[in-house]
């Protein structure tokens, strides 16, 4: 848990308050999106679609960053997708998190075929690209939230399993496990008495490196039409339909975009500050 | 080498055996495929009918050993959108997306190698932090954005680029840009960490003290061992590369295998599907395959264990 001497040295780091900031901005809009959001992000007004932004001819005082092709409210739709991206992002992260995790141990901890066989698996996910992986459920599968945070899930277990397993490794040969283990310390009691606490710092510089991954490919799926449905906000979404207004609209497709791109970047410093903080070893290269 | 080779040809054979099996699984398993190709009128007795038709009724293993039989040969069904069969729809579409695949690389490249020296060189000054910033802007901009918002400056403010198709150089410009920037910003990065680690070793040094010109120690002594953790890069950026194709070819309507396929799922033509992971895998596979021998021959102090 981050504690006030941690706080203090995150603020020290220009790109890391920063970092802070962002996503705290980002948590905040979800949490009150209701009371941000200036007209309700589902409602349909033929007659106010395309507005320009406020400050451009033709803009409505109400409509701050102007409507979509259906009259609904660009910034209010924004204020609400950001829940889907934090809700994604974290989800996502937790369930490859604890796959990979779990994989790693046991690849890690009993070596032979358990691990040849986990690492062959790991192998040929690598050889499917994760959209791509996660493009043929969602063909089968009907979309939503929990269908699109298991998926993406699914996709991206195999840099924990990789890097908790190499820990597992030489955690294995260190002398106070092999200390536990003649002290009669069962299985169950080593790996998560003493050999999980130890993967911990690595698991969560993953996990802040992986958010960043998990919230493009949300957005990504749902610009193919994959991801979140109508009514349900999702930046990714937005862009798909501000693409075919391109020409005449710009603020449509233009507004989502910066969003993600935002809460990405936050996610990337903020990421980068636990890693320098918690475990150097791991580069960015590896995730 | 040879054995080295071979040794690495054999492995791949359980590899795409498990890609299979996955892909297997994902299509049978968690979803049903009769309800996704009757209409929602159909009644129990056509779905029975179906279930029969399409094997569905035995048992899995059975069922994954005749999808495998297929596979084997070629075959993956019919598109009953194209009412063809699936894999040579997937293979005309390959040189499109190679094309586009291709000419992102050489941009990644050409924009990786000068920036990621020049900011190694000129460590911690303006020009580095300048050249950071923008590489970690490219990696958080979804790359369907920076497309898109590509084709509104430069097709329709400045009317200079088609929106999108395939045609000359000018049409390949903008989508090759869009797939190239976030595998060239994640370059720069290890170009410039690469050479880092380099600029700071003896035989640099006595380059130096010999009075050697810096562009000539830069590129003759330095770049060409930092070139093998880039060759390594180039290698693993396939794969996401190949994921890139699917939704930069979607932004610019770029007939390739990537759009296929994403047209594909949204139909539910799961032999196109199929046949596209597949080719797909194959080609990821094969790219790590290559991406390892390079990197041993560039490197004559990696061993062929």
């Amino acid at each position: 848990m981050p504690d006030q001497g941690m706080i203090r040295q995150l603020l020290k780091s220009k790109t890391g308050t920063l970092g802070l900031l962002i996503i705290v901005a980002v948590i905040l809009c979800a949490l009150f999106a209701p009371w941000l959001a200036s007209h309700d992000p589902a409602s349909v007004a033929p007659l106010k679609r395309l507005k320009p932004p406020v400050w451009l001819d033709g803009g409505e005082s109400t409509y701050w960053l102007g409507t979509d092709n259906l009259g609904r409210d660009i910034w209010s739709r924004i204020v609400y997708g950001a829940r889907v991206s934090l809700i994604v992002g974290v989800g996502a992260v937790l369930v490859s998190g604890m796959i990979g995790a779990v994989l790693g141990l046991l690849s890690g901890y009993y070596g032979k075929w358990i691990n040849a066989i986990i690492m062959r698996v790991a192998d040929s996910f690598l050889a499917i690209p994760s959209i791509l992986l996660a493009l043929v459920v969602l063909a089968v599968t009907q979309p939503g939230l929990i269908t699109l945070i298991i998926v993406i899930g699914l996709t991206n277990w195999v840099s924990y399993a990789r890097v908790i397993r190499s820990e597992v490794l030489s955690l294995k040969e260190r002398d106070f496990v092999k200390a536990a283990q003649s002290a009669g310390a069962g299985q169950g009691r080593l790996i998560f008495h003493h050999i999980l606490p130890n993967v911990m710092s690595s698991l969560i510089v993953i996990s802040s490196m992986n958010v960043a991954t998990t919230i493009l490919m949300e957005a990504s799926l749902s610009f193919l039409g994959l991801g979140i449905k109508p009514p349900d906000v999702s930046w990714g979404g937005m862009l798909s339909d501000g693409r075919q207004y391109i020409a005449t609209s710009w603020w449509v497709a233009t507004f989502p975009g910066l969003a993600i791109t935002f809460t990405v970047l936050g996610v990337i410093f903020l990421g980068d500050w636990l890693r320098d903080k918690l475990d150097p070893r791991i580069t960015n290269d590896q995730s | 080498m040879k054995g080295y080779i071979i040794k690495s040809l054999l492995q791949v054979i359980p590899v795409l055996l498990l890609v299979s099996l996955i892909v297997f699984i994902l299509v049978r398993v968690t979803g049903d495929p009769v309800a996704l190709m009757l209409p929602e009128t159909a009644t129990a007795e056509d779905r029975a009918v179906l279930t029969e038709a399409l094997g569905l009724d035995q048992p899995l293993y059975k069922q994954y050993i005749t999808f495998l039989g297929s596979a084997l040969q070629g075959d993956f069904g019919t598109s009953f959108r194209y009412g063809e069969s699936a894999l040579p729809l997937v293979l005309e579409r390959l040189p499109a997306s190679f094309e586009l695949a291709v000419a992102a690389m050489i941009f990644a490249i050409i924009m990786a190698i000068p920036l990621g020296i020049l900011s190694a060189v000129k460590r911690n000054t303006f020009t580095d932090l300048l050249i950071s910033g923008i590489s970690v802007i490219g990696k958080a901009m979804p790359n369907f954005w920076m497309g898109i918002m590509l084709i509104l400056f430069f097709s329709v403010m400045l009317g200079a680029l088609p929106v999108s198709g395939r045609g000359g150089i000018e049409h390949l410009l903008l989508p090759a840009f869009t797939l190239g920037i976030g595998i060239g910003a994640q370059m720069t990065r290890l170009v410039r960490s690469s050479m880092l680690e380099i600029l700071n070793q003896d035989y640099i040094l006595t380059a130096k003290s010999k009075g050697l010109r810096p562009f000539i120690i830069i590129m003759k002594h330095a770049f060409r061992n930092g070139l093998i953790p880039v060759v390594t890069i180039v290698g693993l950026q396939f794969t996401s590369l190949i994921g890139g194709t699917l939704i930069t070819e979607t932004v610019f309507a770029w007939p390739g295998l990537g759009q296929l396929l994403v047209t594909a799922v949204n139909t539910h033509d799961m032999a196109i599907v199929q046949a596209s992971v597949f080719v797909i895998a194959l080609i990821v596979i094969i790219g790590n395959l290559l991406t390892d021998i390079s990197y041993r021959l560039l490197d004559p102090r990696i061993r062929y264990s």
